[in-house]
């Protein structure tokens, strides 16, 4: 098979084989295939002999049965059915963020402040529908992965997000939230030593109450402020981790891949990611590009193929009497062949743009399979194909 | 309700199954091309003279790219003008400058946003209370949906590129939500209207799809999660569709071996072309592609069994231009989809 790209080639054998690095980041666009990456490496990191754990965020049902991943889990469980000759582990786990936040309230608070916190609609609603928490609590379970020392590699699949660059956004946006001027505000009232910024700020701060009261009725407001004083003790932490976190990034260990199809917008999404980080210094390992339909060799151009298939058997003529003519067929043949030609050539287009643009980028290539992958076989090949096998 | 069928009646011009619809919401799974089926999907509502506004909400710029415009802002612009003098606006929700235009609506506290957003309130609200970014957002798409001059309603029809299959329930139920935490009030009241309107017979959501099993699997979901939450559901699209090349009986032939290997090679040479590795190439990528329709099939019968509407879109070949996004809406208008 000879697949070209034009870039470095990403090796990936290495990457898993460093033991330095203990975690690789999945990101890019929707649908381009990250969970299923995600799995594909981490299985073959696990076959290699690393202790490996793979935080899944939402995957297809079927792969998620065959990494045995208990929906109400949020606890790595090991994946049955991996090869562990090489003495490896591979363990799995989905992410619950509401699991997730809940079980960080209780290792700062004691039960029964964790209760009245749980049972707040503020909270409830902040810990299931707030955008953003997804990703800070992917960022808290990565580094609660590594405190529990049991895996030395985590791979993380990135959320779904709006932006793959939500993703490095997000933590520190919540961070600075629960740990910011607004909410000092808010808690104002409550707290002692809080009498300076009311006063400071009052009108603001009035002109806020009234228009949230107004706005949303004093109860939210009420269960806002209850939320908050409760959580108070929690605060100062909130924003020192997610800083911790994220520098944690930039500390050797991680690695980056970026995941793609060989198709214009997924490449623009990935480009994108590629300059934030960058310019953020983060360690970029590669382009995993998803789905590729490589030329499959030989030495037929579309051009004379389309030309051998209208002499063969030009479009539309009709069939006397059979129902299937072999020169027909041939000659359709022809026809696909000269439209995979295309897709191929096409796709070597838009991947040389991004190449072009990101020279010293290296790129792992995944030949596209004909159906999903749903099981270990499917991972390992995938796993194998984007190693260069 | 509309009925699988309905869309293609016999001869003459189709009758869109969504009469009296104003709000169309766009929805897929990523990469399945949303954008793009929501573009099209807006130039063919605007056909016979009708004014269409097309909506982005996820601040990612997609609609100006598909359109080949310059970046879309919070003011609604001219972005495309169809035959028959109908025309298509487009605009980007942004979170900071609809609450901006809500507090200034709504308020009627002077400055009230300013001191808001000094304080940090107006971050607050839009990037990271629970849900408040998505009601701002729905609350927009509520206000253009009823926005009105004189007697007419500004737009005959909105059409919204939404967020993913993964997030779209959520997304149109944000405002259930915001009425279960805001029990009195403005916002309340609001909440509630969003909430009437997205389950009436005047919105429907249409998902884009690929001939694909993950992509066909998450339609499935996603609809079932649409319909127990009442969200009207509208038809399927099936993207990126390639024409066949092979026809079923030939596609038989080739899997089960009744054209092999040599039948191919003598009709090879008799052109000329005598390469043993062509015709085994040729075969292979015969099998392939048996196998692939036979997926394609399965994925089409799961996708038929949601019993909605559905309209095949063809792959525009080196990516979607404007004249691929023009060449869609024919294509949709001629299904029957407006």
């Amino acid at each position: 098979m000879t697949t070209k790209t034009t870039g470095t080639v990403l090796d990936v054998d290495s990457l898993l084989a460093d033991r330095n690095v203990r975690t690789i980041l999945c990101c890019g666009s929707g649908g381009v295939g990250k969970t299923t990456t995600a799995a594909a490496i981490g299985l073959r990191a696990a076959e290699q002999g690393r202790t490996v754990v793979v935080i899944t965020i939402d995957p297809a049902r079927r792969l998620a049965q065959a990494l045995d991943l208990d929906r109400l889990g949020n606890t790595p469980l090991e994946v049955t059915g991996t090869d562990t000759s090489a003495g490896g582990r591979l363990d799995a786990m989905m992410l619950d963020m509401k699991r997730t936040f809940d079980d960080l309230v209780l290792s700062h608070t004691d039960t029964e402040r964790a209760e009245q916190i749980f049972s707040n609609p503020f909270y409830q609603s902040l810990s299931s529908s707030f955008a953003g928490t997804q990703e800070y609590m992917a960022m808290e379970k990565l580094g609660q992965l590594h405190q529990a020392a049991r895996w030395d590699l985590v791979v993380v699949d990135t959320p779904p997000s709006r932006s793959a660059l939500d993703f490095l956004d997000a933590p520190t946006r919540l961070g600075s939230f629960l740990d910011g001027k607004f909410i000092r505000l808010l808690t104002a009232p409550t707290r002692a030593g809080g009498r300076a910024y009311v006063r400071m700020l009052s009108a603001g701060m009035s002109m806020l109450t009234s228009t949230v009261s107004k706005l949303l009725g004093a109860a939210l407001l009420r269960d806002v402020q209850t939320f908050l004083a409760a959580f108070d003790s929690m605060f100062g932490g909130f924003r020192e981790r997610a800083e911790q976190t994220y520098s944690a990034l930039k500390d050797g260990q991680t690695s980056f891949l970026v995941v793609a199809t060989p198709e214009r917008d997924a490449l623009r999404e990935a480009s994108f990611f590629v300059d934030r980080l960058e310019t953020d210094q983060m360690p970029l390992s590669g382009l995993v590009l998803n789905r590729v339909h490589p030329h499959r060799g030989g030495s037929l151009g579309p051009e004379r193929a389309l030309e051998l298939a209208d002499e063969l058997w030009p479009e539309g003529r009709r069939r006397k009497g059979v129902e299937v003519a072999p020169r027909e067929v041939t000659a359709n043949l022809l026809r696909l062949h000269a439209a995979n030609r295309e897709r191929s050539l096409h796709e070597e287009r838009q991947t040389s743009r991004f190449t072009a643009e990101h020279p010293d980028v290296p790129v792992a290539v995944a030949v596209a399979q004909a159906g999903d992958v749903h099981d270990l076989d499917g991972l390992r090949s995938l796993g194998a194909s984007l190693a260069g096998g | 309700m509309t009925r699988r069928g309905e869309n293609r009646p016999a001869g003459g011009v189709a009758s869109a199954p969504w009469a009296g619809v104003r709000l169309h919401v766009v929805t897929g799974k990523g990469g399945a091309g949303k954008t793009t089926v929501a573009s099209a999907l807006a130039i063919a509502l605007a056909g016979s003279g009708r004014r269409v506004l097309l909506v982005e909400v996820e601040e990612r710029q997609g609609l100006a790219q598909v359109l080949d415009v310059a970046p879309l802002s919070y003011e609604e612009q001219p972005v495309a003008t169809v035959p028959g003098g109908g025309k298509v606006l487009a605009m980007a929700v942004d979170p900071h400058a609809a609450l901006m235009e809500y507090l200034a609506l709504y308020t009627k506290i002077r400055r009230a946003g300013k001191t808001l957003e000094r304080i940090g309130a107006v971050d607050f609200a839009t990037t990271v209370a629970p849900g408040l970014r998505d009601v701002l957002l729905t609350g927009k798409i509520f206000e253009a949906v009823r926005r009105r001059a004189k007697n007419d309603f500004v737009y005959d029809a909105v059409v919204v590129d939404a967020p993913p299959t993964g997030r779209i329930t959520r997304f149109l139920g944000v405002s259930t939500d915001v009425a279960g935490l805001a029990k009195v009030g403005p916002i309340h009241r609001q909440a509630e209207a969003i909430t009437t309107l997205f389950r009436s017979r005047r919105t429907v959501v249409h998902l884009v799809t690929l001939l694909e099993e993950m992509p066909a699997q998450e339609t499935i979901e996603a609809v079932d999660a649409l319909w127990r939450a009442k969200f009207p559901i509208g038809g399927i699209v099936i993207n990126a569709g390639r024409a066949p090349m092979l026809r079923h009986k030939e596609v038989v032939a080739v899997r089960e071996g009744a054209i092999d290997f040599e039948s191919i090679g003598k009709e090879l040479s008799s052109v000329g072309l005598d390469n043993e590795v062509t015709a085994q190439l040729l075969l292979d990528e015969g099998n392939d592609y048996a196998q692939r329709l036979g997926l394609e099939r399965r994925a089409r019968r799961m996708l038929h069994r949601l019993d909605r509407p559905i309209f095949d879109l063809p792959l525009i070949e080196g990516g979607v231009d404007v004249a691929g996004v023009h060449e869609l809406a024919a294509e949709l208008r001629a299904q029957g989809a407006a």
